[in-house]
């Protein structure tokens, strides 16, 4: 960690209309037109929902990944400002931005996937709201956080248009949005885990337990890092912007850290409860426990030695592996371990997919319009044609 | 630089903020709930059912639902298969074999009633995010209130018995289930299935009397004579009649599953036949809210938690922050 002093945000610039931000745009433009029919002809006109497997990938896929992917921005301001890791700093405004989208369009998307979404206000209003529901935890606390995300945020705006007042007060009560701003991720993300312990016998064993919160939000802080690092190559790499190695080589032993924390609490809780044991049986529920189980363990041998951490490749790879194996836990625990009883079945349909795609398309074309334009990403030395390593 | 230090305090208190959670559950766990004095239900008994399905016509009528066609569409059958948003109660069969024998378990047959058992602590009501599933305090009815419902399913999703439906035909879908004919007792009515039964298979009452009702049946002798009451067995509305004791199951299905549901069911086949899984005693509701409570009660593990994090974040909060000098971090060092 040699370099602590950090060079401003600044907009990359940059043309908006490429080839990425076109496929964003006709990925968007499908998702908006499955959504037509599905308000014209209800949910069954274009999801593959059934009442045996009530919630599809609309909820597991947009918000409860959706979510956890948008940790980045609560993990590493956990860094740099609770445990005082100042050198993380130029990789706030970052992470901040993909999880302001990630948050902002998980919120959204709830709305579509709602049957009777013109009384979502229900779930926040006193003598509707039922504080006895996990649901209602994660809703108040995922609303409130989206609102503290976007006043974090606000300074880059508040930067970019010049408004100096506004920023400096923001700028003043900082320090209370970003306890906020770990406290409620802290709240939400164990719950959506808490979410499934209703669900009782109706869960496989191998997810089944009373330690799911802190699994879903351990997971959720170390899929952060992941995101960040995955995140910090692509946008190197689309950019052609040096990699912040400085930062990254030491974050993601940060993050393989916290990976230690979650097998330890993982594994240990399966072998206390003695559920280990349903993980030998021939099941579709024990295969797809080992293949998300290898995803949690690979991170540890790709980025393993201070070498393999100086390789951007390896940052890249370990991070988007990590990224696969938050996806299997909560694809696992929400779908493929969950059996309502016999003769159901789920797979989404494409119309459900290209919804999904079209919310992540928005947050990649968001992601891109807004650090071209906005002072977010650290400013380059250099021109921009510095190709990365 | 203290960071490690500080990382390792944090690590501590938040160490400590969760023992301390996990220590006290006492305080805040909760059982499972008790039946109310005054609950209502129905005792279904597999062995007097013929299956008629007066009760399935029943139950269309009083809750004037419409027809629900989910057989493939050139069988000129309207039958419904299951419960769904638009069938809130169907009689099903077991079959084993050449199915002669009724109530037999080797090459016999025997029905089962399948609607809501309006459980004592219901999944679908702690699940609710917006009190639109409710358990009425005196009748211990689950109640659905569509005006409040925001259609999220998780009651669906969450209930152990598959009960409550979602209409997904409709671009304003709204969950279907039993409520007992709640809204037919003002007139002195009950459930209609039970109304219409013609062998008492279907028995109203009190929760207590059905309990009792199923206790005795279960303590007669097989091949002995007995009376079925019929109708609403609180009331006595309707004559009983005598008949020959089956050889039941010793099992009340519905007595202690997921903490008991107020309506409970007598067969002479094991349940798990009927596709009834095993449940445990404690229900999956009170395991979630005294997690929620654990957690979350009195507000006092987050107000906490904020507090230590915003004094850290406070204390920690880098200079360039502030809009005065937005362009260096508070650390020394050069690049």
């Amino acid at each position: 960690m040699s370099a602590h002093v950090h060079v401003a945000p600044a907009p990359v610039g940059g043309r908006l209309l490429n080839a990425v931000s076109f496929v964003c745009g006709v990925l968007i433009l499908s998702a908006f037109a499955v959504l037509a029919l599905r308000f014209w002809g209800g949910l069954g006109a274009v999801t593959n929902l059934n009442d045996g497997y009530p919630w599809g990938i609309w909820v597991v896929g947009d918000v409860v990944i959706g979510s956890a992917f948008a940790c980045g921005g609560f993990s590493v301001a956990m860094l740099v400002y609770i445990f005082n890791r100042g050198e993380y700093h130029p990789l706030v405004r970052p992470a901040l931005l993909a999880s302001l989208f990630g948050y902002s369009l998980a919120g959204a998307g709830v709305i579509f996937d709602l049957g009777r979404y013109w009384n979502f206000w229900h779930i926040l209003w006193p003598g509707y709201a039922s504080p006895n529901s996990v649901m209602f935890e994660v809703a108040a606390c995922i609303s409130l956080y989206i609102l503290v995300m976007w006043l974090e945020f606000s300074p880059t705006f508040f930067e970019k248009f010049g408004w100096s007042n506004a920023q400096r007060k923001v700028g003043r009560a900082m320090f209370f949005l970003v306890g906020l701003g770990t406290v409620l991720p802290m709240m939400h993300q164990s719950s959506l885990g808490s979410m499934l312990i209703v669900f009782g016998t109706q869960l496989h064993p191998l997810w089944q337990t009373m330690a799911l919160p802190a699994i879903y939000l351990i997971s959720a802080i170390t899929i952060g890092y992941a995101v960040v690092l995955f995140e910090s190559c692509v946008a190197a790499a689309g950019y052609r912007r040096s990699i912040e190695m400085h930062l990254l080589t030491p974050l993601s032993k940060v993050m393989l850290g916290m990976l230690g924390l979650y097998l330890a609490i993982r594994f240990g809780d399966l072998v206390v409860r003695g559920a280990i044991a349903t993980a030998f049986e021939p099941t579709l529920q024990a295969f797809m426990f080992w293949l998300e189980s290898i995803a949690f363990v690979l991170p540890l041998w790709i980025l393993g030695t201070p070498a393999k951490r100086a390789n951007p490749a390896n940052l890249f790879t370990g991070g988007a592996v990590l990224m696969i194996a938050g996806i299997l836990l909560r694809v696992n625990s929400y779908l493929v371990g969950y059996q309502t009883g016999d003769g159901w079945s789920y797979f989404p349909s494409i119309p459900e997919m290209l919804v999904t795609f079209g919310m992540f398309a928005i947050e990649v074309l968001a992601y891109i319009v807004i650090t071209r334009r906005f002072p977010v990403l650290p400013r380059e030395d250099h021109a921009p044609a510095g190709q990365a390593a | 630089m203290n960071s490690r230090r500080d990382f390792l305090k944090c690590a501590l208190a938040g160490g400590a903020a969760v023992a301390g959670a996990a220590a006290s559950p006492a305080a805040q766990a909760r059982g499972n709930a008790d039946v109310s004095p005054d609950a209502v239900g129905l005792l279904f008994d597999s062995t007097l059912c013929i299956g008629c399905k007066a009760c399935v016509a029943a139950c269309k009528t009083a809750n004037d639902l419409p027809l629900d066609i989910n057989t493939s569409p050139d069988w000129p059958w309207d039958v419904p298969l299951d419960t769904t948003a638009r069938t809130f109660n169907v009689i099903k069969v077991y079959r084993d074999g050449k199915a002669t024998l009724k109530d037999a378990e080797q090459g016999g047959y025997a029905f089962m009633k399948s609607s809501c058992l309006h459980c004592v602590d219901p999944s679908c009501v702690s699940a609710c995010p917006v009190s639109a599933m409710k358990k009425d305090p005196v009748t211990g009815i689950v109640g659905y209130d569509k005006d409040a419902c925001i259609g999220c399913r998780y009651c669906v999703a969450a209930c152990p018995f598959g009960i409550p439906k979602y209409d997904y035909d409709s671009p304003t879908g709204a969950i279907g289930k039993c409520e007992l004919c709640r809204h037919r007792m003002q007139d002195g009515h009950y459930a209609a299935c039970a109304e219409v039964c013609p062998t008492g298979a279907t028995l109203f009452g009190k929760v207590s009397d059905l309990r009792a009702e199923a206790q005795r049946r279960l303590a007669l002798k097989a091949g002995d004579t007995t009376t079925f009451p019929r109708g609403n067995l609180s009331a006595g509305d309707q004559p009983a009649w005598e008949g020959v004791v089956p050889a039941y199951v010793q099992h009340v299905y519905g007595e202690k599953e997921v903490g008991g549901t107020q309506m409970i069911k007598l067969a002479a086949v094991p349940f798990d036949k009927f596709g009834h899984k095993p449940l445990p005693e404690r229900s999956f509701s009170s395991k979630s809210e005294t997690l929620q409570h654990t957690l979350y009660g009195g507000l006092a593990l987050p107000v906490v938690a904020l507090g230590v994090m915003t004094f850290l974040a406070k204390r920690n909060m880098p200079k360039d922050d502030e809009p005065q000098a937005p362009h260096t971090d508070q650390q020394e060092g050069g690049r």
